[in-house]
This record gives C-alpha cells, structure tokens and sequence, in this order.
C-alpha cells in the first residue's frame, strides 16, 4: 500500500527532515508512527498526502508514484486517502453535515449519495444525532469524530491521522483508537502518526520510530517500547 | 459549499461497511456531470447569498462598478442621441444655387435640364421664389412684414446633391457654376458637415477610449474584492484542498461572486442612465421645440442595456478570474 524508497527530503533551509527512509506498510495494515517532534513524523504525512515532493527517493502509495504526481493529479490522489488532523480542521461556518460532506461534494457524489454516506459516516462515530449542529458546538472530543468520519466518508483505502489524540484525555485517546481499530477491520490501510506512547503500547500494534528524520524501530513492541 | 438535503433521512445499516480500495468507484461519469452542474448552481446561490449577507459592502463595491459604467454609458447615450438629433443632415454635402433674379423662368429651366444632366450632380431640387416665400413666412414668423412687400425678393434657388464627396471635384463643380452668367452666388455647404462628422468621430474615439479605461477600472475592483474574499476563506480553501478539491472547485464560488458584482453594478449602472436621461428630457424638450425640432431624447434600447449589463457581467467575471488565478493557487496546504 505504501512503500517508501530511499526517501530523502531537504527543506531549502538546508535541513535533512528525513534522511534515506525505506519502508514498507502493506494492504490492511495498522501501523503507529512515533517519534519526538522534529523527528520528521510531519514531514513523512506530508510526503504522503502529497503536499511535499520528496528531494530523492521514491514513495508509491497504491501503486502511485507520487514524485510524478502532476499538480493536477493531486486532488484525485487524495481524494483515495482520509486525513485525520490533530486540530481536527473542521469548518464552523457550516453544520457538523456539511463538514462531512465536503469530501463527497468535491468528488462530485449525487445529493442522495452524500447524504445516504454521511450519515452513514456520522453513525459509525455516533454522531449522527448531531449532524444539523455546528461543530463549534461540539467538545473536544466529538470534534475529532466528526474529523474521522469527514476523514472515511469518502471510504478511503488509505487513513492518515496526525497526533488524532493530540488535544484528548486518555478516555477519548482511547475511544478514537477503537474507531480506527475497526476501519483497519474492514480493511482499511491506517496510519496513526502520535507520540502518545502509552496509548501505542496497549494497543500492541506495529511501530515505526524516527529519530532525527532516520527510522530507528520498526516492529511490533513486547512490552516496553524502546524507541525514542 | 452548503449542501441541500433530500427530505428522506433513512439510515442504512449495511453502509458503515468501509471496503479497501473502494474509494470513489461507485461514482459514473453521469454522476460526475450531476454533480459538477449541481455544484455549479450551488455555488451560484451560495455566492449570491454572500452577496447579500454583507450588504453595505456589496453594494459599495456594486456601486463603484456601477459608477465607472455609468459614465461611459451615459456619453454613449449622449452621442446616440446628438446623431439622432442631426441625422436629418445625412452628413452629405449640399451645393446652394442662388439664381439672379433677373434671369428669365426659360433660361432657368435650360439652366435646370443642364443640371441634371451633369454628371457630377445627383439630385436636382429647385426652390421656386413663391416655395422659399411660403417656407420662410411659415418658419420666421415674419409673414406680415413680407405682406408689406410688393414683389418676392427671393431668388430661384437649386438644391444640388452632388455625385461625389471628393473635395477637388466639389470645388470645381462650384467653381463652375459660379462661372455662369445666370447663377448670383453658390454655397457649398460642405466644411460644416464635414466638421460635425469629424466631431462625431472625435467623440465615438473619445468615448472608447473611456470606456476601456473605467473597464479596466472595474476589472480592478473586482480583482481586489475577491482578493478579499479569499483572503477570508483561506482556512476553507486549505481543508477542502486537503480533502481532494481542484483549483476549479475552489476557484467556482469566488468567479459567481465576481459575476455577481459585475452584473449588478450593470444594472444599477443601467438605472443610473435611465434616471439621468429621465431628468433631462424635460429640458431636452424644451430645447428643441426652441429649434422647431421634433427631437425627443431617447433612451437606451434592449441592445444596448443588454450590452451593458452582460458587459459588465463579463468584467465582474474577468476581475474574479484574475484575481483567483493569481491568489488560489498560492494557497496550498503546508
């Protein structure tokens, strides 16, 4: 599903963020992606959301290479890929409906199928009671699931979340890592980026660790995790 | 980017299901073509309804439009009408014969056949002294004073419509007849027509010359507008990037606002010169029965106000249009 080869990506201040990166994530997988800040955990999403172009090396995600993504093809690359965002980047001009809709809308879905999807969407993170409020009145917590379900409405292959638990008491942390649990059932390929390390130990799944944009782990922890 | 809901809200259980790789998939290209056009009629309301949400500054914006076509509007009319005024001039020149009045009625109609035999002369139309008598009495108001008079002092006279314009020909005809024994004096009324289309052609340059600058004017303010309005919407702009929009999906709503100012800037522009020439019909009028003319001011056809508000439709467009090709695709998720 994703395969980074060699990857290499130098800012213009000169700066390596991640310095010769292969990896491999394949279909279905569930993988955490830990690391202090300036580890390049930010720099690796951007590569994969196609917002930076890597300097050297290649990364495929879905048989893609996305160093020969032109400009024009980037939006239909992403429409393949949920982002879940740390400060949930909703829009509190619209109602928590809306918001969901906005990647069905862009893709061109008919009225009945977007809100057929969003429902369904917003009913898979218990919200749908909620759809005709505004998310600026939602909590904290329920802002980052009307971000997930905006994130799979689309039903992407591909799920990305960045720190999803970053604002969240361990309660929450922990009921959003259920829900990414079980798209990953349904065959979703999930890429959780966090630092929470606590959380990725109980959830006993596979780990990549950065250091200074270099992979140093990459393996499933025992019991105490090593990286970082 | 508000969405319209469909009245049914049945759930479906079967959909929480999220498959791998069924991405976008179970959308046709007909789908996408529905889509697109709803899109398109969606963020035509929604743009309108912006317009209106902030009403002052809409209206400022739409006035400044309004104004800057207004004026170039108004002169078209003006000119429009100043031609309409003349045209009874057909811009032709005209060559006057002022026979002697001495000449005997058989010599003059000799005089006359000769005319209308030259070759350089396309129409013959002779004034006799009782016509010129009749005209004069009737338009001067002097009838009673020309009661008084014995005898009609008034001449025969030749209305000649020349063959040709060319000025060297015109000279030498006139020359030629002012050669003759039988002729008094001949008037070529050629330099004031030829001014007044000079005039004209001064002021059609003038005009567009005008036109094309406050155009350009308006394109500007618009530009900047949406340059606001994006600005403003720059957080949206970035999420719905991030969820897979085009540069054409962003760039939909900000290019109908700019439509929307343009056309109505046209048409407040429209009812501008429509209130301007209301308020100067009276006068107009007044001033050309003064004339014994006929005139009345004319208003602005369905062409032309079409023309108008369509043009400035198109420049609202043209404005927005500059003004997200220059600031949306600078706006990229970081």
């Amino acid at each position: 599903m994703i395969k980074f080869d060699n990857v290499t990506k130098r800012y213009e201040t000169g700066q390596d963020a991640l310095a010769r990166v292969s990896l491999e994530i394949g279909r279905g997988e569930l993988v955490f992606l830990t690391g202090h800040s300036g580890a390049g955990k930010s720099t690796l999403l951007k590569l994969l959301t196609a917002i930076e172009k890597p300097t050297r090396g290649q990364i495929i995600v879905g048989g893609q290479n996305l160093g020969r993504l032109s400009r024009g093809q980037v939006p239909y690359f992403r429409r393949n890929i949920g982002i879940v965002f740390q400060n949930h980047q909703l829009l509190f001009d619209r109602s928590v409906f809306d918001n969901v809709a906005l990647p069905l809308q862009v893709a061109g879905y008919a009225p009945r199928d977007v809100a057929r999807r969003v429902r369904a969407a917003l009913d898979k993170v218990g919200l749908l009671s909620k759809e005709r409020q505004n998310p600026i009145a939602l909590s904290g917590g329920e802002q980052q699931r009307v971000g997930i379900a905006r994130a799979v409405v689309n039903k992407p292959s591909l799920l990305v979340a960045d720190e999803p638990t970053g604002n969240l008491d361990p309660e929450l942390s922990a009921e959003v890592m259920g829900l990414f649990r079980q798209f990953n059932a349904v065959g979703v390929t999930v890429l959780v980026a966090s630092h929470d390390l606590e959380l990725i130990r109980r959830m006993q799944q596979r780990v990549l660790a950065l250091q200074a944009g270099q992979l140093i782990y990459d393996g499933v922890p025992a019991h105490e995790p090593q990286p970082a | 980017m508000n969405h319209n809901r469909p009245e049914t809200s049945r759930r479906e259980t079967a959909e929480p299901k999220l498959r791998s790789g069924a991405s976008t998939a179970g959308i046709t290209a007909n789908d996408r073509l529905r889509g697109w056009l709803l899109h398109h009629r969606e963020m035509a309301a929604e743009a309108w309804r912006r317009f209106m949400a902030a009403p002052l500054s809409s209206a400022m914006t739409s006035l400044v439009i309004a104004i800057a076509l207004a004026l170039p509007a108004a002169l078209y009319v003006g000119l429009a009408n100043f031609q309409q005024a003349v045209a009874g001039w057909d811009g032709q020149p005209q060559i006057s014969v002022f026979m002697d009045k001495r000449a005997r009625p058989q010599a003059l109609q000799q005089f006359a056949g000769k005319l209308e035999a030259d070759p350089l002369v396309a129409e013959v139309q002779e004034v006799t002294p009782e016509q010129a008598l009749a005209e004069f009495e009737a338009q001067s108001g002097f009838g009673d004073v020309l009661d008084g008079l014995q005898e009609n002092p008034l001449p025969t006279v030749f209305l000649l419509r020349p063959a040709s314009a060319n000025q060297a020909e015109l000279e030498t005809l006139a020359q030629r007849l002012r050669d003759s024994a039988l002729t008094d004096s001949v008037v070529l009324d050629v330099a004031w027509v030829q001014r007044l289309a000079q005039l004209t052609a001064l002021a059609q340059r003038l005009l567009l010359g005008f036109a094309a600058l406050l155009a350009v004017g308006v394109v500007l303010v618009v530009v900047n507008t949406i340059r606001l309005h994006i600005e403003s919407r720059r957080d949206e702009i970035l999420v719905v990037k991030l969820v897979g929009a085009t540069n054409a999906f962003v760039r939909r709503p900000f290019l109908y606002s700019g439509f929307w100012y343009g056309l109505t800037g046209g048409l407040v522009a429209w009812g501008l010169v429509m209130l301007g020439l209301a308020l100067l019909s009276g006068p107009a009028q007044d001033l050309a029965q003064s004339y014994q003319s006929s005139f009345e001011l004319r208003g602005m056809g369905v062409t032309t106000m079409l023309l108008l508000v369509g043009g400035a439709a198109i420049l609202g467009l043209l404005g927005a249009w500059v003004a997200v090709m220059r600031h949306i695709s600078g706006i990229e998720p970081r």
